[in-house]
């Protein structure tokens, strides 16, 4: 069984994270009947002796002493970070696992990434290590943050190459929260392609999410669960949105959206931890749906949102939840995969769904998928026996498709749009390091990287014959 | 003389253990006593206190699957795999067929051949190495493929038997098609002869035949159990002179593997009806080995739905084409007959020249083992071990899907930073055409 560690950086990324870290533990409370330090809980959490001053790990099988999440908490801010540390999850970090600053980074992608950067270098690096070492055999690292701001764009990303650097052989998945249109940061667009760059070099897997989709799916959640009509009454703990069941009690503004992407997290997890008829390890994630070292976006999309509470209402079919997952709604960015081409496409399923209920909703949504012409088989599937809480099934599907293009494409305009007339430029290229060529640089990465996309894209619906065979002499 | 089983990444864990499962039921089942003794011999051994222990080595990269086997093993009651006889690692191959054979592979070399060595020290006589693994996957693919080679060295002599199951055709894995190719090009030199079973058409044959609505892996394991496991339990032979043949896996590969270009064998079997419908169903010989003959000739690997106009072509008419009507051809034959009255079928309909390509004769290239007594409960039963065109289409199929996707190196990065070059991916597409050539060309 493999360890994972989670890294948050920035305001969103702690956060998300934190989310994350109460919803694991409903998880697995729910699971977890006898209170034994499990393989799944070894995954995520150490578990630790507190009477001892070292704090002496034990070993799977035993009772739960004390448990600490594998996590490594920055932000140059000390808010968010002070907030969890009073909250009911304060005893799963200590100290040596935390890095804060006081007066954060403006939202200045140059001040999180070189200044902050390289005066912490060694600090993250130490508490990296600390938490690599408590790992019996590490299989990756998830890194949380925001693309809009200062410290979990510039930093964050910072982090990234650090993790490529000191633990080359570790898997480098990536959870980025893109800004909305609308977003508030004036910069975001700038912070947001100066990261992408690394993101694009660094990272093995990026998983993008726009805030906009997230707040669709909160109201039309919401607006169910609002409408009162009969048959329509949510079960409380059951939808992606809700933190019902967890140790944090009153939920605040952002919590709603955080809470769907830490049942993202918690869903790519699923079958490293717990046990099923075909697993899917992390690095199986990685192999089977990065076919070009560059294109490794992959679109998320959760489904079921919730499920309902009246019992006498037939439950939503299985079917349904597969269609679901393709649908614009559910995806966690603003695109449209069904109108763009797939490169490939993970499915993770969980609770009680059989091989053939699998097959045969891959088989009907088959025909209305475009997929690239060398990979019209380009499924990867996966079956763990254990539902999220409050589901009696689940589906999580990751596609590499190239409506990703779009989303990047909008970045870039609203980057240009700043660019041209070099507002807020002084910002950054006062800052030690940074000079005009890493716009460039960033921006000309951005271009390449569509420019990928569009290539494959143009291939779409297009006949592609298939490659002429090797002859054999006779 | 006994059989050493090597149980390989998920698949091959998984099925392994239903197998041997399988097997002791179906010896222990009622008042045999020499199948008993000849079956338990061939794939248990017991132990101080006289408990079954299975002659098996288990190995996958990660834990998870390898636990579940050795308890359902031991949740049996009536055997159970060995204590020490397990290596898994704590991290999978990731789907990676070069991190499976050049990394996990070489890495645990030694663990493994030590593992073998004890099973195979503990047997009077081998009778060969099994080694069941999928295709599709990391680490039943790739060390498959890597612990296959370490014991063609260190048992030159013995007969190496690999079990493989090909994953369905609409994608597992995105790479199975690499993962295939790579796997059976480098098999086809070490192993004496590959055994297939095809997810797809296990998976009908629980669908249409068995009835069975939600179709789990289990069902799907328990076909292939069933299959291999009426294959495997001892038979009398032509050359086991009234006693329980004590080469099985000799015996197969010398009826079957002729020619070391065509090494590839498909199995069928028949009936295969819903346990609940057994008691009211009856079978005749003859009426089984018509629809099995004819689902032979006819590539149909069920007998539902068989395609009774196809005939085996005039001696004129011999065309060596993949298209040129869907006509089967053998190379050779191994029918296997159990139960009631087996004595008594006539197996001459598979005598028939026709049925063969024309450089062995038919006595050359068919066999028959019976054994009176019954296999998993079905009164008569009948299973075609075959070397013929059977498994052409797919595996063509498999080479061109790889094919394509190789020349737009989509996935290449992946193996080439474990070792693997591109030109080990065009020598196994090589050999493997050779391979595609050589069926086609059977007549």
């Amino acid at each position: 069984m493999t360890q994972s560690v989670v890294v948050q950086v920035g305001q969103c990324g702690n956060q998300v994270g934190c989310r994350f870290w109460d919803l694991a533990l409903r998880e697995h409370a729910h699971v977890n009947k006898k209170g034994l330090y499990d393989e799944a809980l070894s995954s995520f959490f150490r578990n630790v002796d507190s009477r001892k001053c070292d704090g002496e790990a034990h070993f799977v099988g035993g009772r739960i002493q004390h448990l600490k999440a594998r996590a490594v908490l920055v932000d140059m801010e000390e808010g968010v970070v002070n907030e969890i540390l009073h909250g009911p999850l304060r005893e799963m970090f200590d100290s040596t696992q935390l890095l804060t600053d006081v007066s954060g980074s403006g939202n200045n992608w140059a001040v999180g990434h070189m200044t902050y950067g390289s005066a912490y270098r060694e600090q993250i690096v130490d508490k990296l290590r600390k938490a690599a070492e408590h790992c019996d055999c590490l299989q990756c690292f998830f890194l949380i943050h925001s693309m809009g701001g200062g410290t979990g764009s510039g930093l964050g990303t910072k982090v990234l190459s650090l993790l490529e650097e000191e633990f080359p052989e570790v898997c480098r998945i990536v959870t980025s929260i893109y800004p909305s249109a609308e977003d508030d940061v004036v910069t975001s667009p700038y912070n947001s392609i100066l990261a992408m760059r690394e993101l694009t070099e660094h990272a093995d897997c990026v998983l993008p999410v726009e805030n906009q989709s997230l707040v669709d799916i909160v109201k039309k959640i919401k607006h169910i669960s609002d409408s009162g009509k009969p048959g329509t009454v949510i079960r409380r703990e059951s939808a992606v949105i809700s933190g019902q069941g967890g140790l944090i009690g009153a939920e605040k503004p952002f919590d709603a959206m955080n809470n769907i992407v830490a049942n993202l997290l918690l869903n790519i997890t699923s079958s490293a931890r717990f046990e099923g008829s075909l697993n899917m390890d992390l690095n199986e994630i990685a192999m089977n749906l990065v076919p070009f070292p560059r294109l490794h976006y992959l679109v998320p999309s959760l489904t079921p949102l919730y499920t309902l509470a009246d019992v006498s209402v037939p439950s939503r079919r299985l079917d349904q939840m597969f269609s679901d997952a393709f649908s614009k709604e559910h995806q966690l960015i603003r695109a449209d995969p069904k109108h763009s081409l797939y490169l490939a496409c993970a499915l993770m399923v969980r609770g009680n769904v059989q091989v053939s209920d699998l097959r045969r909703n891959i088989e009907r949504l088959k025909p209305s998928l475009p997929f690239v012409s060398w990979n019209q088989e380009g499924w990867k599937t996966g079956l763990c026996s254990v539902p999220p809480v409050g589901h009696s099934h689940s589906l999580l599907a990751l596609a590499n498709n190239t409506c990703v293009k779009t989303t990047f494409m909008e970045l870039r305009e609203r980057f240009t749009k700043l660019y041209r007339k070099k507002a807020h430029l002084h910002h950054y290229l006062h800052v030690e390091g940074m000079e005009q060529s890493h716009f460039s640089e960033a921006l000309s990465s951005l271009s390449s990287l569509i420019e990928e996309y569009q290539q494959l894209d143009a291939t779409k619906g297009r006949f592609m014959p298939d490659a002429p065979r090797l002859r054999i002499a006779r | 003389m006994s059989v050493v089983t090597v149980q390989l990444g998920q698949c091959g864990n998984q099925v392994g253990q239903q197998l041997l499962h399988s097997l002791l039921c179906d010896a222990q089942d009622g008042q045999r006593k020499e199948l008993c003794t000849a079956s338990r011999e061939r794939f248990f051994h017991q132990d101080i206190h006289g408990e079954l222990v299975a002659r098996a080595v288990l190995i996958d990269m990660e834990p998870k699957v390898i636990n579940q086997s050795i308890s359902r093993a031991a949740r049996s009651g009536m055997w159970r795999y060995g204590e020490t006889s397990h290596f898994s690692q704590k991290q999978g191959s990731g789907n990676n067929w070069a991190n499976g054979f050049c990394v996990h592979g070489p890495a645990h070399r030694e663990v493994v051949e030590e593992l073998v060595r004890r099973e195979v020290e503990r047997c009077d006589r081998l009778s060969g190495l099994l080694a069941m693994m999928s295709v599709a996957g990391g680490t039943g693919s790739g060390v498959g493929t890597y612990v296959t080679q370490c014991l063609r060295d260190v048992y030159p002599k013995s007969f190496i038997l690999n079990h493989l199951t090909w994953p369905y055709g609409t994608g597992e894995v995105i790479v199975q098609n690499y993962n295939s190719v790579l796997t059976l090009a480098h098999l086809y030199k070490l192993s004496d002869a590959i055994l297939v079973h095809e997810n797809d058409t296990v998976h009908q044959i629980c669908s249409q035949l068995l009835n069975i609505k939600h179709i789990s892996f289990a069902d799907v394991n328990s076909v292939i159990a069933h299959q291999l496991g009426s294959v495997l339990q001892p038979a009398l032979t032509a050359d086991s002179q009234g006693a329980y043949s004590r080469n099985p896996l000799g015996e197969l590969v010398s009826a079957l593997c002729c020619h070391p270009e065509f090494k590839l064998l498909s199995v069928s079997s028949i009936p295969q009806v819903p346990l609940a419908s057994m008691a009211y169903s009856s079978f005749s010989w003859p009426s089984l080995l018509k629809h099995l003959r004819q689902m032979l000739i006819s590539n149909s690997k069920m007998e539902e739905g068989i395609d009774w106009t196809v005939r085996p072509p005039a001696a004129a008419e011999r065309s060596r084409s993949l298209t040129a009507g869907s006509f089967n051809t053998s190379l050779a034959n191994v029918l296997i007959l159990r139960g009631k009255d087996v004595y008594s079928a006539e197996t001459g309909g598979f005598e028939d020249p026709a049925l063969y390509s024309s450089w062995l004769s038919p006595q050359e290239a068919f066999s028959v083992w019976k054994s009176p007594v019954h296999f998993n409960k079905y009164e008569k039963s009948a299973t075609l071990v075959s070397n013929s065109q059977a498994l052409l289409r797919p595996l063509d199929s498999m080479v061109g899907g790889a094919w394509n996707m190789f020349a737009s190196r989509a996935y290449i990065h992946q193996y080439t930073k474990f070792g693997i070059s591109e030109e080990d991916f065009l020598d196994s597409f090589s050999s493997l055409e050779q391979v595609i050539s050589s069926y086609k060309q059977l007549c």
